[in-house]
């Protein structure tokens, strides 16, 4: 028998097992998922919990109802991987030996990273989005907030989902003013990048938003620490930026396990091929979704396109065959902008978002790097989506490798 | 690509300035590099930066990030940002004769 373990069971590690369990058969292979928690959270969801639109339970379900019948599930905590020996040794002392195996143990949040972030006013008058708990302390502190000086802060790159700190103030200013209140809220974009976003065309089409919303941004602004008493963070060149109600994205990094078993760079994300997925250090190991260092987004649309190409390289490296560099860091966004409406944007490594109609060429339904109605319904059906086709492993009528037909270049 | 001339010699460089080889450099040319972006005297203290990034690019074959700068370096992140003020790896790295760090998406 030979042995395929896959250590998460999000969204990276949940689309591959599917896609892999029905065609490697099971009198030659044992396949084994590992992760540490029970529940599955739809992340895109926590965007629109401290609004209220979404609560936990419309972004949990059990991890389990995920995973096709024949392989082993493990819910364990990862004490060491030990790549040179082809072997992973999980909490409870227990070995694993693999064959093959690929990494999808995601990223997470590390507000202990900046110093003051998480002292006694955290999920006082500091919050976080990028977690259900904190989604669900900034519900219920939003509630009955009165109004102030709300900043918005990305402490450093990359994070998770680089459009959703965009999408939490452009829904913000929405639910202030349905709230009656905007004129009490100033609301401030504070970001370590140049401008509104990391891709020059989009940064400016963005900025926009934030211009017409009376979002103010503050640019190039490196988080050194946070002054939770005096209610002001601190930018490594000493320029300071004041607040009542500080929304953090904190430093995202890889998980610890990566880092104590010596497979991460600084932040314990993998070093891994960007075009095949194959781990630069073993050949055995492949690495896909938030858990690589590629230079693509961190997002589940990421991992979706990498799951087709690390499919189709999976079973090719069994055959012996050469790895296809297919991947081309393909990224496709829903950027929810308030009032009911989206904007979409679809990019890749070397190609900005352009503006055009997606994924139809000339139809549509959806309108890239465009404010519309139909772009919000596409991010709010994406969760049945996501729960019913995407984690399944199913087919999308969207290409892997990013398309240039339909859209508009720049002249 | 365009050329430049820092200490008699002549080499590519990139619309931005950064060096497009970094065998090219030579320390000689650090002081000239550094003037290009605002740095008017080199330090010891730069240049254990500088030696730092050299070294751990040709080991590594990345530039080193500010976290790594610190972590492995030794050189603490807010003595980077007094030394090279307004983006010092980016600055760093120009001085070092290495390319544009890569952006974060």
């Amino acid at each position: 028998m030979k042995k395929l373990l896959i250590l998460g069971g999000g969204t990276a590690g949940t689309m591959m097992v599917n896609k892999l369990a029905p065609v490697l058969p099971r009198d030659e292979w044992q396949i084994t998922i590992v992760d540490q928690h029970e529940t599955h959270y739809y992340q895109p969801g926590f965007l629109f919990i401290p609004f209220g639109i979404y609560n936990r339970n419309d972004v949990i379900k059990p991890k389990r109802g995920f995973f096709p019948p024949g392989v082993e599930v493990i819910i364990s905590p990862i004490e060491l991987i030990e790549a040179d020996k082809n072997r992973v040794k999980l909490s409870n002392g227990k070995m694993l030996s693999y064959d093959y195996m690929i990494i999808a143990t995601g990223s997470d949040i590390a507000p202990e990273e900046t110093e003051g972030l998480m002292g006694d006013e955290w999920q006082k008058s500091i919050f976080d989005f990028y977690s259900v708990d904190g989604a669900v302390a900034l519900a219920n502190f939003l509630k009955y907030w009165e109004g102030g000086k709300m900043v918005v802060n990305i402490v450093e790159m990359p994070i998770k989902c680089p459009v959703a700190p965009l999408e939490f103030v452009f829904l913000a200013d929405w639910w202030f003013t349905e709230k009656g209140i905007r004129d009490k809220v100033e609301i401030e974009y504070v970001t370590p990048l140049p401008g509104a976003f990391t891709k020059p065309t989009a940064a400016k089409f963005l900025g926009q938003f934030l211009e017409k919303k009376n979002i103010s941004l503050v640019s190039e602004f490196s988080t050194g620490s946070v002054d939770s008493e005096a209610k002001k963070i601190i930018s490594w060149d000493e320029r300071e930026v004041d607040y009542d109600l500080l929304v953090t994205i904190p430093t995202n990094m890889g998980a610890e396990v990566i880092g104590r078993s010596g497979l991460g760079d600084d932040l314990n994300f993998i070093p891994t091929d960007p075009h095949t997925l194959q781990s630069k250090e073993h050949e055995n190991i492949f690495v896909i979704g938030d858990a690589t260092d590629l230079p693509s987004s961190k997002a589940g649309s990421v991992a979706h396109f990498e799951a087709d190409v690390l499919y189709e390289n999976f079973l090719r490296i069994i055959d012996g065959r050469p790895l296809l560099p297919k991947f081309d860091g393909h990224a496709n966004c829903f950027i929810e902008s308030g009032f009911g409406k989206g904007i979409l944007i679809d990019f890749n490594y070397d190609v900005e978002p352009l503006p055009g109609k997606y994924p139809l060429p000339g139809v549509g339904p959806f309108s890239l790097l465009e404010e519309t109605r139909m772009n919000h319904w596409g991010k709010m059906m994406f969760r049945w989506v996501y729960w019913n086709l995407l984690l399944k492993g199913a087919e999308l009528p969207i290409e892997a490798e990013m398309n240039i037909a339909g859209k508009v270049m720049a002249s | 690509m365009a050329t430049k001339t820092y200490a008699g010699k002549t080499i590519e460089v990139n619309e931005e300035g950064f060096l497009v080889n970094h065998e090219d450099w030579t320390e000689e040319m650090a002081p000239m590099l550094a003037e290009q972006v605002g740095i008017y005297e080199l330090t010891d203290e730069h240049w254990k930066v500088i030696r730092f990034m050299r070294s751990d690019f040709i080991e590594r074959g990345q530039i080193p990030t500010v976290r790594r700068l610190k972590n492995t370096g030794g050189i603490p992140t807010k003595d980077l940002y007094r030394l090279f003020p307004n983006g010092p790896a980016k600055k760093a790295a120009m001085i070092a004769g290495l390319g544009k760090p890569q952006g974060c998406v």
